[in-house]
């Protein structure tokens, strides 16, 4: 094939290096500054250690760092092995295909909604005590217990796994949508493995480095996470971010510097995860292997199976359980324990929320689906450019865009405010897209590079051969082909969208409002009601999309077996 | 090691797979140690569901009836891994993340427990291939054939007592793929194991010198009824 | 639009009382009058904490008034915390945007006001004692009006509403509430696990130490200074002590704590404490009307007063719609938009008006106030104890912190 060689470097690229690692570079530098000591709005243009000196001068701030590391390493490490189990156990049944149906959905429940949901579940006035009090428990009054925010961050650390379990878990279905893996399962099985004993020395070393990405930024994100901290983790004293956010917004401004100093401990925190993750991953390659040809076959997994299906029935059914619990809240008056059922509705005041929450809506679904539409585009076309370049810039590209992923949000976005006002850009619609697209790119790339690598490349030659224009293959072969993971991706892209809160709130200026920022600062208050509503509403739009998602290619491949999903 | 004639070998009793309402295939068939089943048929005539039911894969869409009677242990309620079926891919499908000694050493059962031994044994089914000293190689480096030979020196090794094969040799080249198809023959022949072949080339079908049956023909002159 | 029915109807009228007064008494005022001109047409963001559904609404409903009478358009910015408002006009400040900031009003006091003030962040002095309604607010009896947490206003913030520490139970299960400092800390004692305080730096958890320290404190003028670090220790030694003691009969002993004030009335509502605080006199009355209490709930205070405080709006040093801003604020202050606020069907929130020098027909729309079951009189609730200066927020949060936040 001869393609004209075009000249100057790619334009995908140097968008993306701007639009990402731009803001993201930017943002540090905008943290990096005030941590020592310079903020020239503060009449600070001198450098000096002291905002590191006060930051370790707080008190508890090594259990505050021990907590997120503990915490987001514990959260990541369990929800992939739970996710690993199941998927081990129970990949290619009737069950497994039907808990991945529930499971999908669960994607889009925002962070905060989930944490709060299951809140009203565990707590000890949650529901699970009301259904059996006072008949079973003789308690008329909630007991004394300490459930949630316990010190020790396990209340915290549920939160996270029942969250990151549906992630992890569609990232491991997308990886083992391959050829051939099925027929993997089958060599393990021939040669006389178990099911669970074949995933594990066959099918995941081959399908990690898939994963791998996910893995390390849930860590990222679980090590640096600020609402599902502040909503359901200890605070005496909390983890590191949630103290950051705090330290941010303290009327003492001189708090600022010391927060920022935080936000770089916060960076070290999750790089520390990381490394520390990576080392255990090497640790376990290392011996793994020579357990790996021993022949032991493993065959008694019943145990093992039963165990994930368990884990993985009881987080379907919490978080099932804690969105019905919210869907009950958004239209309650009075609720008090101990009664099962809310005492007293009130629907109108529903109305009146949902009424007022239209305009927010009309914004939010313009920015998940402009934020999705130019993501999955870039994406698409970034792929497009590679497969016609083959250039080596390709895995420097991908350290770009996933930056994003693997940075603590807080740890730059001061300082991408900071860079949005001084080109007086922020509070705008336009802004904000830019801003969640930072944390959008990475996830739209996440999503489809992989689809997109693997498919036939025999196709796009065919096209060729009968004198298709890549313009022409690009569009009426690989995108077609590829219809159901560019959806799945916009999707993904659009729930990333809304998720965003720290950026909207920051960038936006208040201008700019969404479901997002609305429910927290709603939840910051005591109308349960409300705080409910909205957070059905935020996931109300993710799931959308990815009804939309599943049910599109159904329809329009309704005649072509071949482009049904397999398994 | 089988001592009643009558019910050594591998016997397909009155199996028929159906889709939904499509009768997809029947067959009811005894194949004796050391001999070779050669099933033929069109692409979709369910010659893989038919792979697939006796190593105990069947995916959940199909339905079933019929036995599967190993030396005469009824396989038909038993998990694939307790089955001891050999089965071979049309691709070898070697573990990428194991080198080929790797490979092999993983089929050896656990019952053998020295790693000096095991490795002994792996080199000396490497040897029997005619692929002494690939080792330590990385089987992508492999060509098809020898990569073929790896498949099914693992297959051997895991101790099989029956060895279903997928078109393994479709994929290989007409030079490599007599001496392969022998290479594989003959192994079973002298380890008495049944095998059953599905193809849809008429060479392995002569070379495999046994019955054959082919799919959506049925009477007398067919392999099996 | 003339009011008419105001007067007569009284309580019905607070709730439709045109906004006509502050237009009247503008016209002979030039300057004034040329705010107004100034605001027509120009749009206000108000960034004013959003957790309460009531507030929300109440603010809705005054931006629907201005924009029928003055074409000014007010648009609520709902916040979690005004710190992050104080957040964004330090980060305009810093990137040098003098005009154009996306806050044009900002809800605060104390911490947060002393903050703006002292960096600059806030227009210029007096323009809340040139607004129209200055005139009615109560400076002789509430002189927390201009002097927020004992920092001056210098006319940098409008008053907009009085908030006192009162306490709350549910009279169904508890008879007779604690009227001590010492009261309260046998009660807790007595009944482990039913008392409680939100975790400072919460702004009720704060007051609650706030209000032991100001009972406590063994030099009561070291208050209204700035803190004196030499002293701190002398000073909050009693403190320390009441919350040492306290802290092991507290809900979770004290190793959890409410998020909030609202967090504590629900979980008065749930039975898991039996008293909870707030800054809002009718706070029970209001949660009661919209069933967030069960009917049996009754408000408390302690003897020998409790903290109270004003609430004000002010204006950021970069906004660009400053006349618009103004108006409002002038909006806040008349007496039709203050007695709605104190209605507790509404919000139930205090006016920092002087009522009883209103004129008549102003005046009746306060007396007929229905101000619900759960509300104390203004007798009942006893003095007011002035908030300490601002500094000693933070000092006591951080050593807060130190002793109780970090095992």
């Amino acid at each position: 094939m001869t393609t004209k060689p075009r000249a100057g470097p790619a334009v995908p690229v140097i968008l993306v290096s701007v639009f990402l690692a731009g803001p993201v570079l930017a943002g540090l530098a905008g943290t990096l500054l005030p941590a020592f000591g310079y903020l020239p709005a503060l009449g600070r243009t001198g450098f000096s250690l002291e905002p590191i000196r006060h930051l370790f001068q707080q008190p508890g701030l090594m259990t505050s760092v021990w907590l997120s590391l503990a915490t987001g390493l514990m959260a990541s490490v369990l929800s992939l092995a739970i996710v690993l189990l199941f998927v081990a156990g129970w990949s290619g049944t009737r069950t497994f295909r039907r808990l991945t149906r529930f499971l999908s959905p669960l994607l889009s429940v925002p962070h905060a909604a989930a944490a709060i949901g299951l809140a009203f579940l565990i707590a000890p006035s949650g529901f699970l005590v009301r259904l059996v009090s006072p008949w079973v428990t003789g308690w008329t009054r909630p007991p004394d217990v300490l459930i949630l925010n316990d010190p020790l961050g396990i209340a915290m650390t549920m939160g996270l796994v029942a969250k990151e379990v549906p992630f992890l878990f569609l990232m491991t279905l997308a990886a083992l949508n391959r050829p051939r893996i099925q027929e993997y399962f089958k060599a393990g099985a021939s040669l006389g493995y178990g099911r669970v004993a074949t995933f594990f020395t066959i099918v995941l070393p081959q399908i990690y480095p898939l994963i791998r990405l996910p893995v390390l930024a849930v860590i990222a994100y679980a090590t640096s996470v600020v609402d599902v901290a502040a909503i359901l983790g200890p605070t005496t004293p909390a983890p590191l971010a949630p103290r950051l956010v705090l330290w941010m917004n303290d009327p003492n401004l001189a708090y600022r510097l010391m927060a920022s100093a935080g936000a770089l401990l916060q960076l070290a925190v999750s790089a520390v995860a990381l490394g520390t993750y990576l080392a255990g991953e090497r640790l376990i390659a290392a011996t793994s292997k020579r357990h790996l040809v021993t022949g032991h076959r493993h065959l008694r997994e019943r145990t093992a199976r039963y165990g994930g299906l368990l884990v993985m029935v009881t987080i379907i059914a919490a978080m099932v359980l804690s969105l019905m619990l919210l869907g009950l809240w958004s239209a309650a008056r009075s609720w008090w324990f101990p009664a099962v059922l809310p005492q007293a509705w009130n629907v109108m005041r529903m109305a009146d929320t949902l009424g007022m929450s239209l305009g927010l809506l009309g914004t939010t679904v313009a920015l998940a689906s402009a934020s999705a539409l130019v993501a999955t585009a870039l994406t698409l076309w970034l792929l497009e450019n590679r497969d016609h370049r083959k250039t080596s810039s390709s895995r420097r590209l991908k350290t770009l865009v996933f930056l994003p992923l693997l940075l603590p949000q807080i740890s730059f976005l001061f300082g991408l405010q900071l860079l949005f006002l001084s080109a007086d850009f922020s509070g705008t619609f336009t802004a904000v897209l830019l801003a969640h697209l930072v944390f959008v790119l990475p996830y739209a790339f996440l999503a489809l590079s992989d689809p997109w690598a693997r498919l036939d490349p025999r196709y796009a030659k065919a096209a060729a051969a009968i004198g298709a224009s890549r313009g022409r293959i690009f569009w009426q072969i690989r995108l077609p082909l590829l219809l159901r993971p560019v959806l799945v991706t916009l999707a993904v892209a659009a729930a990333v969208s809304v998720g965003q809160y720290l950026p909207t709130l920051m960038v936006g200026a208040g201008r700019i409002v969404t479901v997002t920022t609305e429910s927290v600062a709603l939840a910051s208050g005591g109308s349960r009601q409300s705080a409910a509503l909205l957070a059905l509403l935020q996931l109300g739009v993710p799931l959308a999309g990815f009804v939309l998602a599943a049910l599109l290619p159904a329809l329009l491949h309704r005649n072509r077996a071949a482009m049904r999903l397999e398994r | 090691m089988h001592t009643n004639s009558e019910t050594t070998g591998l016997f397909l009793q009155n199996v028929a797979l159906h889709l939904g309402e499509t009768l997809l295939l029947r067959i009811d068939c005894r194949i004796e140690p050391g001999t070779v089943l050669t099933v033929m048929g069109e692409s979709g005539s369910g010659k893989s569901s038919l792979l697939d039911f006796i190593a105990g894969f069947l995916r959940p869409d199909f339905q079933a009836s019929g036995k599967i009677l190993l030396d005469g242990q009824d396989l038909t309620p038993l998990n694939p891994q307790e089955r001891h079926i050999g089965l071979m891919f049309q691709s070898p499908l070697l573990f990428p993340h194991m080198s080929v000694l790797q490979n092999l050493m993983f089929a050896i059962p656990a019952s053998v427990r020295k790693r000096s031994i095991r490795r002994e044994m792996a080199q000396q089914a490497l040897d029997d291939a005619g692929l002494a000293g690939f080792g330590s190689r990385d089987p992508a480096t492999l060509s098809g054939g020898q990569q073929t030979r790896v498949a099914l020196m693992r297959t051997l090794l895991a101790e099989p007592h029956a060895l279903l094969l997928d078109e393994p040799f479709s994929n290989l080249d007409k030079a490599r793929r007599a001496d392969i198809r022998a290479l594989v023959f003959d192994a079973a022949r002298e380890k008495g194991l049944p095998v059953l072949l599905v193809t849809h080339d008429e060479e392995d079908a002569t070379a495999a010198s046994g019955k054959v049956h082919v799919l959506d023909e049925s009477g007398p002159g067919n392999g099996c009824v | 639009m003339k009011r008419t029915l105001a007067a007569t109807l009284g309580f019905l009228g607070a709730l439709m009382a045109p906004v006509a007064s502050p237009a009247q008494e503008a016209a002979t005022d030039p300057a004034w009058q040329a705010v107004l001109d100034d605001a027509r047409g120009e749009t206000v963001y108000f960034h004013a904490w959003g957790g309460e559904p009531r507030i929300n609404a109440y603010i809705a409903w005054a931006a629907r008034e201005v924009a029928n009478n003055f074409d000014v358009r007010v648009l609520q910015v709902k916040v979690s915390d005004t710190g992050s408002v104080v957040s964004q006009v330090l980060a305009e400040k810093s990137v040098g945007k003098s005009s154009g900031g996306a806050v044009d009003l900002v809800w605060l006091n104390g911490e947060n006001f002393a903050a703006m003030k002292e960096q600059g962040l806030l227009a210029a002095p007096g323009w809340a004692q040139s607004l129209p309604n200055w005139r009615y607010v109560d400076v002789e009896n509430k002189p927390t009006v201009v002097q927020d947490f004992t920092v001056p206003t210098d006319g940098q913030e409008s008053p907009w509403g009085m908030a006192k520490l009162v306490f709350m139970y549910d009279s169904a299960r508890l008879d007779t509430p604690p009227a001590t400092l010492d009261g309260l800390l046998s009660y807790a004692k007595a009944h482990p696990g039913r008392f409680a305080y939100p975790q400072p730096p919460n702004f009720y958890g704060t007051t609650f130490l706030k209000q032991v320290l100001v009972s406590t404190v063994p030099d009561k003028a070291a208050l209204t200074k700035p803190v004196d670090e030499a002293r701190f220790a002398e000073m909050t030694a009693p403190l320390f002590a009441y919350l040492d003691e306290l802290h092991g009969a507290l809900w979770r002993q004290g190793r959890a704590f409410p998020k909030d004030a609202a967090h504590m009335r629900q979980l008065l509502a749930d039975g898991e404490l039996d008293i909870a605080f707030s800054f809002n006199p009718s706070d029970a009355s209001s949660a009661i009307a919209n069933g967030e209490l069960p009917p049996t709930a009754r408000t408390f205070v302690l003897d020998g007063g409790t903290i109270g405080n004003t609430h004000f709006v002010a204006i950021p040093f970069n906004s660009s719609s400053q006349a618009g801003a103004k108006v409002f604020a002038n909006f806040l202050l008349s007496p039709a938009a203050q007695a709605r606020k104190q209605d507790p069907a509404i919000w139930g929130d205090p006016t920092v008006l002087n009522v009883a020098g209103l004129p008549e027909t102003e005046k009746v729309l306060f007396d007929t106030l229905d101000l619900g079951p759960a509300t104390l009189t203004p007798e009942q609730l006893g003095p007011v104890l002035p908030e300490p200066h601002p500094s000693w927020v933070s000092a006591l949060e951080e050593a807060w912190t130190a002793r109780y936040g970090a095992e």
